[in-house]
């Protein structure tokens, strides 16, 4: 039985951007999209993310490329490629005497959305959010993650195909950011194609079924995220241990606190041959973790190499 | 597509017309309590010792010009302001990646402009019946003067705003060229009391063919002739409403 292809939802062709002084923000960018997917934008601070995201969501005129959504291209159908988009921002951008219903029903407004219909959505949207209360409450006076929640709920009231999220959970602390990331993949499991930019890597790991690095302005990696991840080479996992004799001496393994071993582990390695090494040394194990975030490792690995 | 456009274009007109009653005490009222006090001080009281303009009292005359300065600055300040706010505050992005053309978006934001400047003039109007009594020539042309000037310093406020980085840039046009040009524009006397160089300099006068057309409504008299100035407003307001969208299709100002 052959698998129908999914649609692309953005397909981005050979982008380029320069900005006025020479910078050359995006060197000629490729990336497709497909309809579903969550998708994970990664790359160090001024790598082109919010360049790339600025020029999806027409905030950006491009030099040369072209930008695809849903098969309209944004610079010759823009109102028809913009009607597919809901976006995030990185930055608050509301204006903070508007009442937050009032935000949101006016968003819904630009996108042809009729008054009776995104004043139930905006409710429903709010109850969902938790931020019911807030309705009439001008947003200068909501706490970070309400407002990060306020501009969500904006993005999402016309119901588009498409969700942009330029660094959703910065500045949010973990509990939000968990059930920010809930609530993102509830709408995925509805249909809607998530593309977020972070600098969370776990955020990626955790939500990203796909994921590209962007870095200097070109794409490096791009692919599904377990593709990728067993691309590593070497993770670096910590053992905790019942105790270390004093004679121990290993090069493979490192101390790092008491009874705190560090190991890297290479492709061919397996965690059995680690723990059997070990117990062959009077060693037990007790528990074990990665140091980091994989992602973050292969994120490191990739940036740092090109 | 053209559904979308309509309601955008009303939401964006319900925004800026809820801000305008929202704030009435810094929209409306300023405006009423200025010029009320130009029909104190210079009609009541100094006016009193004017004679006659053109058959008509000091304080008769001057009416039209007042109501005609409080139209001009309202619709200026009005659209200059909230569309540089939705600039700085970056909520003009809101509009920007929504499927709103920009035809939809300055007619938005002008609907604000033309809203107040209509009510403010509506209330100045009350307001100068205490003085003098409303006589009006022609109430067609008092409509078609108050939309075209309004409509026409709507447009300098959006490209005011566009060009504005800074809070101080948008107060430089009013401070240093609204308020000279409407003061020499024949809001207060009559430009045939002037010497032949200064009459025909008040001729370059952009504002002065607006107060001689609304005057005109009002009183039947004008140092210039209506239709002419008339014309003349509405090929400005061609040329300003084209270079609106120009530097918005340019991305002048908006974009990132």
């Amino acid at each position: 039985m052959s698998v129908m292809p999914k649609e692309k939802a953005i397909e981005i062709s050979d982008l380029k951007k320069n900005y006025s002084g020479g910078v050359e923000a995006l060197k000629g960018i490729d990336l497709t999209i497909e309809q579903g997917d969550i998708f994970g934008l990664l790359g160090p601070n001024g790598a082109g993310k919010s360049t790339t995201i600025s020029i999806v969501c027409s905030l950006l005129h491009p030099t040369s490329g072209t930008v695809k959504i849903l098969g309209n291209d944004v610079i010759k159908n823009p109102s028809e490629a913009k009607k597919h988009i809901g976006v995030v921002p990185q930055e608050f951008n509301f204006n903070i005497f508007e009442p937050c219903a009032q935000i949101v029903m006016n968003q819904a407004g630009y996108y042809g959305v009729a008054r009776d219909i995104s004043r139930k959505r905006t409710a429903e949207l709010f109850e969902q959010l938790g931020l019911s209360d807030k309705a009439k409450v001008p947003s200068i006076k909501l706490s970070g993650g309400m407002k990060r929640r306020l501009m969500i709920a904006r993005a999402l009231v016309h119901n588009p195909d498409i969700l942009i999220l330029d660094e959703p959970t910065a500045g949010v602390d973990i509990s939000l950011r968990r059930s920010m990331w809930t609530f993102l993949e509830e709408q995925n499991k509805k249909g809607l194609t998530i593309i977020l930019t972070t600098h969370y890597l776990e955020e990626a790991e955790s939500l990203c079924g796909k994921i590209a690095i962007i870095d200097k302005g070109e794409i490096i990696e791009q692919g599904k995220t377990q593709d990728l991840l067993a691309k590593l080479s070497k993770e670096t996992v910590i053992l905790y241990t019942q105790s270390i004799p004093k004679e121990f001496s290993n090069n493979k393994f490192r101390i790092v606190e008491e009874n705190t071993l560090e190991v890297e582990l290479h492709k061919d390695d397996t965690v059995l041959s680690v723990v059997k090494d070990l117990e062959g040394q009077g060693i037990i194990v007790n528990r074990m973790k990665n140091k980091s975030n994989r992602l973050e490792e292969l994120f490191l690995d990739v940036v740092e190499g090109h | 597509m053209w559904k979308v456009q309509w309601v955008g274009f009303k939401t964006i007109a319900r925004k800026e017309t809820v801000r305008i009653f929202r704030i009435w005490s810094q929209t409306l009222l300023p405006s009423v309590i200025t010029i009320t006090l130009y029909f104190l001080i210079f009609g009541n009281i100094i006016g009193a010792r004017l004679g006659s303009i053109g058959g008509y009292t000091y304080m008769q005359f001057i009416v039209p010009g007042l109501i005609m300065m409080a139209v001009i600055n309202n619709a200026y300040s009005n659209v200059v302001s909230t569309f540089f706010s939705a600039k700085f505050q970056r909520n003009i992005d809101e509009m920007l990646v929504s499927p709103l053309s920009f035809v939809a978006i300055i007619l938005g934001f002008l609907s604000g402009g033309l809203t107040r400047a209509v009510i403010v003039g509506f209330l100045v109007t009350a307001v100068s019946m205490f003085f003098a009594p409303l006589k009006i020539y022609s109430i067609s042309i008092v409509i078609l003067t108050i939309f075209l000037t309004s409509l026409l310093f709507c447009l300098c406020g959006i490209i005011n705003a566009i060009f504005a980085t800074k809070f101080d840039d948008i107060a430089i046009v009013p401070t240093f060229v609204l308020t000279p040009l409407t003061y020499l524009g024949g809001v207060f006397y009559s430009i045939d009391s002037l010497p032949i160089f200064w009459q025909r300099l008040s001729l370059l006068n952009p504002i002065l063919y607006l107060v001689n057309c609304f005057r005109y409504g009002f009183l039947g008299v004008s140092d210039i002739p209506v239709a002419k100035a008339l014309i003349i407003l509405s090929v400005v307001i061609a040329l300003l409403w084209s270079a609106c969208i120009h530097l918005l299709k340019k991305g002048v100002g908006v974009r990132l």
